[in-house]
Order: C-alpha cells, then sequence, then structure tokens
C-alpha cells in the first residue's frame, strides 16, 4: 500500500496556525490543494488489539485525520455497518477508556503528524466526567472530540473543557440547520465543522446528498473556515467529488465494512481496509486537478 | 421511603417561590433534567413542533377539535371508580381506607396513551405532515397511534423490538388491521429502546415529511413539556372527580411510571397542593439487588439517553443497561426528565414494585372488582396497597388513596395467563412459551 507518510511536512511548517492540531493539518493539506481524508473505525472491533493494527494501518494508507468511534449501546446517528461493529466491540468488552491507548498509539505512530479526533455519543463523556475526559484525552496526545449528539447549545460544558485543555471540538451541520444555527455552531466548532451530506444515518450511499455543496458553502458563509463531509462517501470516485468542495472527505462505514466479515482472515481483511484507504486517498488527490501548492480559497 | 420529610417540605416551599406554580414549568429544562441531546439535523423539526404546539394550545379551533374528540371518540371524561372491596386489602377493613380509580382503561384502544395521541394527531395534521412513526414496546401506543393514523388519514410506520413483537403478538395484528407497517428492531436488545433508536434514525431521514410520535414524557425538548400538556386532562378530570366524591384533596396520588406520561398527567393537577403526597411506582422487576429491573431511580444515576437528560441505568462507562420488567411498557431504562426534577425537588417520591408483588395485585383487583388491569397499571395497585399498610402501621385511618389505572390488561392475559399456571388446562403445558404460542392456544 502507497503510504503518504512524510510528503506533507514541509507544507505543515508553511501552514499557518490556526490554534487547532486537525485545524493547521487541513490547513496544511489545503496549501498542498488537496482536502484532508478522514478515516473513521470504532475502537475495539473486533477487540481492542486488533483494532490497534487496523487504525494504523489506515494510517499508513493515508488517511491524513483519523476518528476514534467510542462504541455505544444507543448510536442513533449510525447505520447498520457501524451499529455491528460497535455491538460486537462491547461485547468484546472495550472500554470508554482504552480510548485513550488509541490516541496514543496514532500520536506515536505518526510522530504527532496525524490528529486523532474521538466521536463520542455524549453519555460516554458524561460518565467519565467532561473535564477528567478532555483532561485524559489531551494527555494522550489526542486532538479532539466530535460530538453527534450534543449541539453547542448544551455544550457548556465541553466548550469550557476544551478550551482549557486545547482540544478540538467538531460540532454538525445538516442540509436542514437554519442560517441562524449555522452561524452559532461555526463559531462553536474548533478544527472544522462536520457537514452531514444528507438526511440520515452513517452509511454507504449510491450518491453522496446533492445538498452537501450547498451546506458547505452556507456553512462557510456562516463563518466556518474549515468544513468537512460526512455520511455516504464509500469511494475514491465520491472522495474526489466531495473534494473538490470540501475541506475534508469523511468516511466511517465504507471502511468498517471491510473488517466485518468474521470468515475472512484478518490480514486479508487489513489488505481490503488499506486498499479501500488508499482508493479513497486517491480520490481526494485528484479532486481538484491544477490547484496551486498555495492556499486559493479566499 | 418514609413519607416526605420536613426538610422536603422546605426545599419544595422554596421551589414554588423561585419556580411559580409547578404544573406550568416549561421546557427545555426540569430543574437539571431535559435538554436536547441529539442529532443537530432534527433540531429544526424540533423547533417547528414546539412554535406549533404552542400557537395550537392558545388556538380554539385545535382545543375545540381536541376536546370534540376526546368526548365523541376517546369517552372522555373516564370515570372514577371507588373500589371498597380492593380497599380492604389496602391496610386493613378496618384502617378506613377509600381507593378510587382513574379509569383511563376505559378509553378508546384501552390505555391513557390515546390522549397525547389524538393530541399530536392533530398537530401533524396542522404541519402539513403526512406521515407518522412511533416506538412501542407493549403495543398500546402503537396501537393508539396506529388509530389516530386510520382516523386522520396519516400513512403509519410503527418500531417495535422483535422481542416485544413476540411477546405481545394480538398487538402487532391490532397495528396491521388498523392500517399501520409494524417493523420488528432486530438490532441491540430488540426491546423499547432500540425501537426508538430505530425511530429516530427514521426521523432524521424522513423529517420533512413524517412526524415523530413519541409516546411518553421523554425525549428531546418539548415532547416532555407537549406530551404533559396533553395529558394533564388526566389529573384535572380527577382532582375535580375526587373532590366531589370524597369531598376533599386525597391524601395520596399513585401511578406506574414506565417514561412517565401517565404519572406526570395525574400528578400535575396535584403539584401545587403541598398537601397531597405524589408516589411513582417503577418496575422493580426480579428486585433491585438482582439487576434486572427498571427503578431508576434507585438502581440509576443521570445521564443522557434518546435525546434528554434524566435519571438512567448505565455502566460506569455509561453505556446502557437493559432494563428488565414483566410488564413491557414499564421496560425502559430511563424516565421522562420532569420526574428526575420532581424526584430531585422531593415533590414526589419514586419506589420500585417487583413483578411479584404487581402480579399479586393484578390478581386481587380483578377478584375483588371485577377489573382486568393492565400490568402496567398493577405495579401502581401494588404501590397503593403498600401505602396503605404504611398508613395503618403509622397510626393513619381514613386515608383517601387516588391510583391511576391507566390501562386494561386484555394485552396481558396470555402473560398472566402463564404466570398463575391457569393455561395448563387448556393444553398449553410450556411455561416458557412465549405469548403469540400461548394466545393460539387460548382460541
Ligand atoms: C397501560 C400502560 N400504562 C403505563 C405505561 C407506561 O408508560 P408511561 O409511564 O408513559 O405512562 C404503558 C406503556 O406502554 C401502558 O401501556
Amino acid at each position: 500500500m502507497s503510504g503518504t507518510t512524510g510528503t506533507a511536512a514541509p507544507a505543515d511548517m508553511a501552514a499557518p496556525a490556526t490554534g487547532s492540531r486537525t485545524g493547521d493539518r487541513i490547513e496544511a493539506l489545503r496549501a498542498e490543494g488537496r482536502a484532508a481524508l478522514i478515516g473513521y473505525l470504532p475502537i475495539g472491533f473486533p477487540d481492542v488489539e486488533r483494532s490497534v493494527e487496523a487504525v494504523l494501518a489506515m494510517v499508513d494508507a493515508g488517511v491524513d485525520v483519523v476518528e476514534l468511534g467510542m462504541p455505544y449501546t444507543d448510536p442513533v446517528m449510525d447505520g447498520p455497518v457501524i451499529q455491528r461493529a460497535a455491538e460486537a466491540a462491547l461485547a468484546g468488552g472495550v472500554r470508554a477508556r482504552d480510548v485513550l491507548r488509541f490516541a496514543e498509539a496514532v500520536a506515536e505512530h505518526t510522530g504527532g503528524r496525524v490528529p486523532a479526533l474521538v466521536m463520542s455519543y455524549w453519555n460516554l463523556v458524561l460518565r467519565y466526567g467532561v473535564d477528567p475526559f478532555a483532561r485524559d484525552l489531551a494527555a494522550a496526545g489526542g486532538a479532539g472530540v466530535i460530538t453527534p449528539d450534543l449541539i453547542p447549545d448544551e455544550g457548556a460544558d465541553w466548550i469550557a473543557a476544551s478550551d482549557a485543555h486545547g482540544l478540538d471540538r467538531v460540532f454538525l451541520v445538516a442540509p436542514s440547520s437554519t442560517t441562524e444555527r449555522l452561524r452559532l455552531t461555526a463559531a462553536a466548532s474548533r478544527g472544522f465543522v462536520y457537514a452531514a451530506s444528507t438526511m440520515g444515518v452513517t452509511g454507504a450511499r449510491e450518491q453522496v446528498g446533492e445538498r452537501a455543496e450547498q451546506l458547505v458553502a452556507d456553512t462557510r458563509a456562516a463563518g466556518a473556515e474549515r468544513v468537512c463531509v460526512g455520511l455516504g462517501v464509500s469511494t475514491g470516485d465520491q472522495a474526489a467529488e466531495v473534494g473538490r468542495y470540501a475541506d475534508g472527505v469523511i468516511v466511517g462505514s465504507a471502511l468498517v465494512r471491510t473488517l466485518l466479515d468474521d470468515d475472512t482472515p484478518w490480514a486479508a481483511r487489513l489488505d481490503a481496509l488499506q486498499a479501500r484507504t488508499a482508493d479513497l486517498a486517491d480520490g481526494v488527490r485528484r479532486a481538484r486537478p491544477g490547484a496551486a501548492s498555495r492556499g486559493t480559497r479566499s | 421511603m418514609p413519607d416526605q420529610p420536613v426538610r422536603d417540605a422546605l426545599t419544595e416551599s422554596l421551589a414554588h417561590q423561585v419556580l411559580g406554580r409547578l404544573a406550568d414549568v416549561q421546557g427545555p429544562y426540569f430543574g437539571d433534567f431535559g435538554g436536547r441531546f441529539v442529532p443537530e439535523a432534527l433540531i429544526a423539526a424540533l423547533d417547528e413542533l414546539e412554535t406549533e404546539y404552542r400557537k395550537a394550545l392558545g388556538d380554539p379551533a385545535f382545543t375545540g377539535e381536541l376536546a370534540r374528540l376526546h368526548r365523541e371518540y376517546t369517552g372522555r371524561p373516564s370515570p372514577l371508580t371507588e373500589v371498597p372491596r380492593f380497599a380492604e386489602h389496602c391496610g386493613g377493613a378496618e384502617a378506613g381506607h377509600r381507593v378510587f380509580l382513574k379509569r383511563e382503561d376505559l378509553n378508546h384502544t384501552g390505555s391513557h396513551k390515546i390522549n397525547n395521541v389524538l393530541g399530536q394527531a392533530l398537530l401533524v395534521k396542522r404541519m402539513g405532515k403526512t406521515r407518522v412513526i412511533a416506538e412501542t414496546g407493549a403495543g398500546q401506543h402503537g396501537v393508539a397511534t396506529a388509530t389516530a393514523a386510520a382516523l386522520l388519514d396519516l400513512e403509519c410506520v410503527v418500531y417495535m423490538g422483535e422481542e416485544d413483537t413476540q411477546r405481545q403478538a394480538l398487538n402487532v395484528a391490532r397495528m396491521r388491521l388498523l392500517g399501520a407497517e409494524v417493523v420488528p428492531v432486530t438490532i441491540g436488545a430488540r426491546t423499547l429502546k432500540d425501537a426508538i433508536n430505530e425511530a429516530l434514525r427514521d426521523w432524521v431521514a424522513n423529517v420533512e415529511t413524517t412526524h415523530y410520535l413519541l409516546g411518553t414524557v421523554t425525549g428531546p425538548h418539548p415532547f416532555p413539556e407537549m406530551v404533559r400538556e396533553f395529558h394533564r386532562i388526566i389529573g384535572e378530570e380527577a382532582r375535580e372527580q375526587i373532590l366531589e366524591r370524597a369531598g376533599r384533596l386525597p391524601d395520596a396520588v399513585a401511578a406506574c411510571v414506565g417514561g412517565g406520561s401517565n404519572a406526570l398527567g395525574i400528578f400535575n393537577a396535584f403539584l401545587d397542593d403541598d398537601a397531597v403526597v405524589l408516589y411513582g411506582f417503577e418496575a422493580g422487576g426480579e428486585g433491585v439487588d438482582s439487576g434486572r429491573h427498571a427503578a431508576r431511580f434507585s438502581g440509576g444515576a443521570p445521564g443522557v439517553l434518546h435525546g434528554a437528560r434524566s435519571y438512567l441505568l448505565q455502566d460506569d462507562d455509561g453505556q446502557t443497561l437493559p432494563s428488565h420488567s414483566v410488564s413491557a411498557g414499564l421496560d425502559y431504562p430511563s424516565v421522562g426528565p420532569a420526574h428526575s426534577w420532581l424526584h430531585d425537588l422531593g415533590r414526589a417520591a419514586y419506589e420500585p414494585v417487583t413483578d411479584d408483588e404487581a402480579m399479586e395485585a393484578f390478581r386481587l383487583l380483578c377478584r375483588t372488582e371485577g377489573i382486568i388491569p393492565a400490568i402496567e397499571s398493577a405495579h401502581a395497585l401494588a404501590g397503593a396497597l403498600r401505602l396503605g399498610r404504611r398508613a395503618t402501621q403509622e397510626g393513619r385511618t381514613g386515608q383517601v388513596f387516588l391510583v391511576n389505572l391507566s390501562g386494561r390488561g386484555d394485552k396481558d392475559v396470555a402473560t398472566a395467563g402463564r404466570w398463575f399456571g391457569l393455561l395448563d388446562d387448556a393444553g398449553t403445558h410450556d411455561a416458557g412459551q412465549d405469548a403469540g404460542h400461548a394466545t393460539e392456544g387460548d382460541r
């Protein structure tokens, strides 16, 4: 599998400091003329050991930002693929605190180059304690948290804790969000704003929602500096299409699916994961042919 | 739990000063509880719903139509029935306690659920949506929703855990007869909470045409407040009826608490009567120590599930724990945020009632009064028996207890038949057999 390790270093150094690890990374890639590839895997699937392996394999195959999913009993934003993986991970005994190991492993493996964001339903963070979670995640080298069921209106504790510990906080916007809510969410987010491409849950789709491009434009107009698109992206071609207009392409179910089949040997599943990742990584690289190697968006 | 100590009375009067009438508190928060912990995609729909429902409650065209339906279709006002033979078992005949049942079981479709369903279904028409989805555990809310959908010409999809579709096969057939599509949910624990997850996923994807007709006082704002508004009629009628019949307010009000809609509906009219003690009875299942229960207040801690912060059965990581109850309608790991608020304020007390206690009370009401209650409601009856014994022990006589009989037990006949071994000589020998089979054997 083609790794991209090292190629971004000069751009990294040229990138403006955004006050956010993920923000810096995305800006560095923007300077290279492309969108970031953000890859999601649930921790603990099929078990903690193998899932660390899978996350690092995904990094080696070309994701720019890692999204570590915390398995949860009631994942209302997730479709069947991620639900199944989460259920299996929980049955395998994964614990919330295990996510810290993953953040550490990614930071070590990449020398801090690849930011690791945690994606967690809110009750898990609440139960851990909002400030303790932020403190421990920052200490483990994690970059921040994506919160699918926490809106900024309910997030006062999290905003304070993420400020205190220098973490990114990624809130979501959806095609149904009003202009007022886009403004509120853009102002509350750090790192990037997560634009849900469609009204729906995670899962591969034939087509990425046609409202995604408009939503990205509207979210930028509402003040967001970086907007990444998730839900439904599964192929390199879709990544190329979304990478044309978004600052990052978020892929989950399509990656998780490569690991699901118990009857396939683990090594073959890792190969499939890397092949899928490489295809997506290739997609974001051909999204903007001829883009300058400087940031072009004004 | 003892009756409210002085400390709680102080908290309570303080609460009145700070909050005004407890009965009229509006969301999104009830004290520290409630809120909107949902994906952003749903916020626009929740805002629209809040605006529309507030407008509707102030619109005589809406309230008039709802009142007409309740009179002509639901059968309201529901009667208040005094049950003296049952009351003899409530702390002893000499103690002279009186028990009154608020007969929500006599509503069309057989439970209190119809109050909320008709209110929301009329709102759906006002909002111009054409499709409703609902979750159901026992099937009562699903049946009520399918009924309103048939009446008002709405497309209806009901999500139901696969385990519950088997336990409550008769209600599945009822919903399908009424024209609803019933979708068995095969992920997770395959019970009510998973049905709610699936309904939320459907709602996110179809929110432009679809209303989520949530069946109890849980969920994101405005559901807890709005569903209370549609059920407050229970308490308002009951308060008037008992003043007329007993000549005074009751000493205590008892209701079962699943999500908490029937309890909040009857409590609400008495929240600001400090002398009336309010008791919510949760499913104690096989006992709180067994770990197999749905006693959120004795066995849970505050947390977030399905859009609201409230007491919740959860493990050390915040993962939702499975609940258990002989009654599907109380088998839910969280509870409406207004109850958590009343609990922490000390304005209402919540106690677990075990499966065994509920089934004993179920049988007692059948035998003494000729009324077959829902097993959910039997938890409130068992609670009343406990309150009577406690009053007698503490030397209080002539107490007046008001119990919300939230539903009738037709749907529970198969469960009760197995529980009491009544199906054996009808050729059904396997006590572990599921409801569908037992029901068939019965026919
Ligand atoms: C008859 C009856 N009572 C009570 C309940 C519990 O719901 P709630 O606590 O919202 O009243 C149900 C729910 O299915 C029910 O059918």
